[in-house]
């Protein structure tokens, strides 16, 4: 029973980052790729009927993570405390940014805005990894099954780690990088004109830094997280998941060569699958690993009562099946290229 | 511990304060936008659509703010209040996360729907939007009320061998006596915070004589549903969210009242300062027996004051307790009197052109806020010292490693944020009330100047 929860909050994770991970992208390669007012609303019209929903899945997803692994939740946020907060304040910053940029056209306002919106998205981006490298290298966990962790200590990987050290870092990097190709293969896929091949270019040159970051990264990771390697050698069927990466990341290539925008834009779906069911994979059945591995938080250890996630079970399955319903719908309903023109005053 | 047990707090009272300005003005709207979007489908007139656009326009600021806002709170089980989640999160993290997946999937979806795509649905296509935005919101606001009932008078549940509180009913959970009343409490407060909303910009567009169809259509809808909202608020919901008080957290009632000694014929303080020292009311302006017939219905029954109860059940807020609780009444018989009369006006057909009766609808906009934050003032300290009625004391539910230095430093920057943010909203929803609910092309062509958008 506590596997399949394992796996349902892991596909609801890797669902969020899928879908706010593009808007996300989107608004990091904000200023990049759009230069005037209206190439601006075209970016954030792209991503402006969906990203609230997008960021439900993070709430779903919370939630569904506190009610199947309550210790872990309670470990795991106090434990990352001034991370999660900071990421709530750009949130914060992020969501009204979007909502509130077009109410009024002044040339203070919505460069302001501009900035924050890609400025905030940049930092979550980097943050999101950072958390993702401090589950993977493991936490300061002991016996009371708590642990508290400053932004940074020394930077290094020994006993007194902070949230930043060099590894986290470097995810944080790899996953900025990721989540701007990810963000401009969308922006090329919903826009049109310059801001589309601008949003291409950038996709096409970050491809790079993402294949050499991955690289580095899953190399790193072998070293600092022992229990990657026993799964891969135990269960050898794991490896689809890092050769589901591995397709994904030659596919936004191969397809941004050949101009399929939508098929680059899944490709990059694939990748970005790829990485986090590898992650996930390679630690189960830790939830949170600690540096020392004797306190190591486990699916058992951490799960709630058996009824209660029994009973989950039946009304997730509805509830998903609704959501599943809704987002066809809503997707269906704005699909296509967006259009700005100057006088429509919704983005 | 001391100091971060008392930061802890504040931080959750600050960010879920501030977090409830909004969502209890969408829920209110959300059902008096499908009224709006009723009447245009029923009548085929243009205006009442134009009048839905508007209230969405507000709507879209208000749930914006709301969503930004509300992430915080869900984050805040875990970060602020860790033991309290790792004991009850497999019960509370239930209703907590179908809201995530029942409601605001649904919520987010069709309001996206709701907002911009009305030309693509059709006129009963984006009636169903407006409706599926209130069911979602209101199917929220179950949700939230249903985890916090559990808290209130917690059911459903079994100890587990090492202290752990596990589901063991989830219909138990769901289906909550006390979550059933506390939720229609709720609903009319955030009905009343609508209506007084829509009431008092109709208001004011009659009092500067600017739109004043809409600003009648407003003030009726306001004024009408106001009224069936405030009855219903004090009975039945009121009356028996008292009782249920009464029942299960004796001590809570003894100190909403100020009732520091146990009598038969309790009186109804009114007015008056508790003075928890001397154990005693000052100044008491009371109506003799009035308590002791309101929550047993006879006029000579006995109420147990706070000497009946050790003092280590005692609510450790007794004052604050003691004002929020007689704020939110008083406010509530307000509502109701200002509600009636503007309905008498409207029957006799003189509330339009009645300014004074416009001038207290259009000033008595705060006045919701003020009651529905008072009630869940009420609720929240009148639980304390539990964090869970009975089970588990709130000093015991915080986070172990998150010291008072983070927690102070988190909870500045949230007041530092939401600063700005209500600067923000006030001067964005302003501006939506003084650009109007005329289509903005049209008021160009009549050269009525609009600002730049």
């Amino acid at each position: 029973m506590e596997t399949i929860w394992f796996c349902i909050v892991a596909l609801m994770i890797a669902l969020y980052v899928l879908l706010d991970g593009f808007d996300l992208g989107a608004g990091a390669i904000h200023l990049l790729v759009a230069k005037t007012d209206e190439e601006r609303r075209q970016v954030l019209a792209s991503i402006g009927p969906v990203w609230d929903g997008n960021e439900v899945w993070l709430l779903a997803a919370g939630g569904t993570l506190y009610f199947a692994f309550p210790a872990l939740y309670a470990s795991g946020f106090s434990g990352f405390y001034l991370p999660l907060m900071i990421v709530l304040w750009l949130l914060i910053l992020r969501g009204t940014s979007i909502e509130f940029r077009n109410h009024i056209k002044s040339a203070v306002w919505d460069p302001l805005w501009d900035f924050i919106f890609c400025g905030s998205s940049l930092l979550v981006a980097v943050f999101y990894g950072a958390a993702l490298g401090n589950v993977v290298r493991g936490v300061p966990l002991d016996a009371s099954g708590y642990f508290f962790e400053p932004l940074w200590t020394n930077f290094r990987l020994g006993e007194e780690t902070g949230i930043l050290d060099w590894y986290t870092i470097l995810v944080g990097l790899l996953a900025l990088a990721a989540l701007v190709m990810h963000g401009g293969l969308w922006v090329q896929m919903k826009t049109s004109g310059p801001v589309s091949e601008r949003a291409a270019r950038v996709a096409g040159r970050i491809w790079w830094a993402v294949v050499a970051l991955t690289l580095l990264v899953t190399a790193v990771t072998f070293k600092v997280q022992p229990q990657v390697e026993e799964n891969f050698t135990t269960w050898p069927w794991g490896m689809v998941f890092p050769l589901l990466a591995v397709a994904g990341a030659a596919g936004v290539k191969f397809e941004l060569a050949k101009e399929d925008q939508r098929k680059a834009f899944l490709a990059s779906c694939a990748y970005l699958a790829g990485m986090l069911t590898s992650v996930v994979f390679s630690l189960y059945p830790m939830v949170l690993p600690a540096r020392n591995p004797v306190y190591s938080m486990t699916v058992t250890s951490a799960k709630a009562g058996v009824y209660g996630l029994k009973v989950g079970l039946v009304w997730w399955a509805i509830g998903m099946l609704l959501a599943a319903g809704y987002f066809t719908f809503v997707y269906r309903s704005f699909a296509g290229k967006v259009v700005v023109d100057r006088d429509s005053h919704e983005y | 511990m001391e100091e971060a047990l008392e930061v802890h707090r504040l931080h959750f009272a600050f960010t879920v304060t501030f977090h409830y300005i909004f969502p209890q003005l969408t829920m209110g709207l959300a059902l008096l936008l499908v009224y709006l979007k009723t009447k245009a489908l029923r009548t085929g007139d243009e205006h009442y659509n134009r009048a839905a656009r508007f209230w969405a326009r507000i709507f879209g600021i208000n749930f914006a703010l709301g969503v930004v806002t509300g992430i915080p709170m869900e984050f805040q089980f875990g970060t602020n209040w860790a033991e309290f989640s790792k004991a009850a999160g497999g019960v509370i993290g239930q209703t907590l996360a179908m809201e995530g997946i029942f409601s605001f999937f649904l919520e987010s979806s069709f309001l996206g729907l709701f907002l911009f795509g009305e030309k693509k649905l059709g006129r009963i296509g984006h009636w169903w939007a407006a409706f599926l935005v209130f069911l979602g919101s209101w199917l929220s606001g179950y949700l939230i009320v249903a985890t916090d009932a559990w808290m209130q008078h917690p059911t459903g549940y079994s100890i587990g061998p090492h202290g752990e509180i596990a589901l063991s009913s989830f219909w138990g959970l769901v289906l909550n006596r006390w979550a059933l009343w506390q939720y229609a409490h709720n609903m009319l407060g955030a009905v009343q915070t609508g209506c007084f909303v829509m009431a008092a910009v109709g208001a004011f567009y009659l009092l500067t004589k600017r739109d004043e169809a809409y600003g009648r259509t407003f003030v009726k809808a306001g004024v009408i549903v106001g009224l069936i909202a405030a009855c219903l608020q004090l009975f039945p919901t009121g009356d028996m969210q008292g009782k249920q008080i009464a029942q299960n957290q004796p001590p809570t009632l003894a100190a909403m009242e100020g009732l520091f000694e146990t009598q038969e014929g309790a009186p109804v303080a009114i007015l008056g300062q508790p003075d928890v020292q001397k154990r005693r009311l000052d100044n008491p302006f009371e109506v003799p027996k009035a308590l002791s017939f309101l929550t047993y219905r006879q006029w000579t029954a006995e109420v147990k004051g706070l000497d009946s109860f050790p003092q280590e059940l005692w609510p450790d807020r007794i004052t604050l307790l003691y004002y929020s609780y007689h704020v939110m009444v008083g406010l509530g018989t307000i509502f109701i009197a200002v509600m009636a009369a503007a309905a008498f006006l409207l029957w006799r057909g003189k509330l339009y052109e009645s300014r004074w009766m416009l001038w207290v609808l259009m000033l008595c906009v705060p006045l919701p806020y003020i009651a529905n934050t008072a009630g869940w003032m009420t609720a929240e300290l009148g639980r304390q010292p539990w964090l869970i009625y009975g089970l588990m004391r709130t000093a015991h539910g915080v986070s172990p490693r998150v010291g008072a230095g983070n927690a102070w430093f988190t909870l500045i920057g949230f007041m530092g944020m939401y600063a700005v943010l209500s600067i923000l909203f006030l001067f964005l929803v302003w501006r939506e009330i003084e650009i109007g609910p005329e289509p903005r092309s049209r008021r160009e062509e009549e050269g009525v100047p609009v600002l730049a958008d």
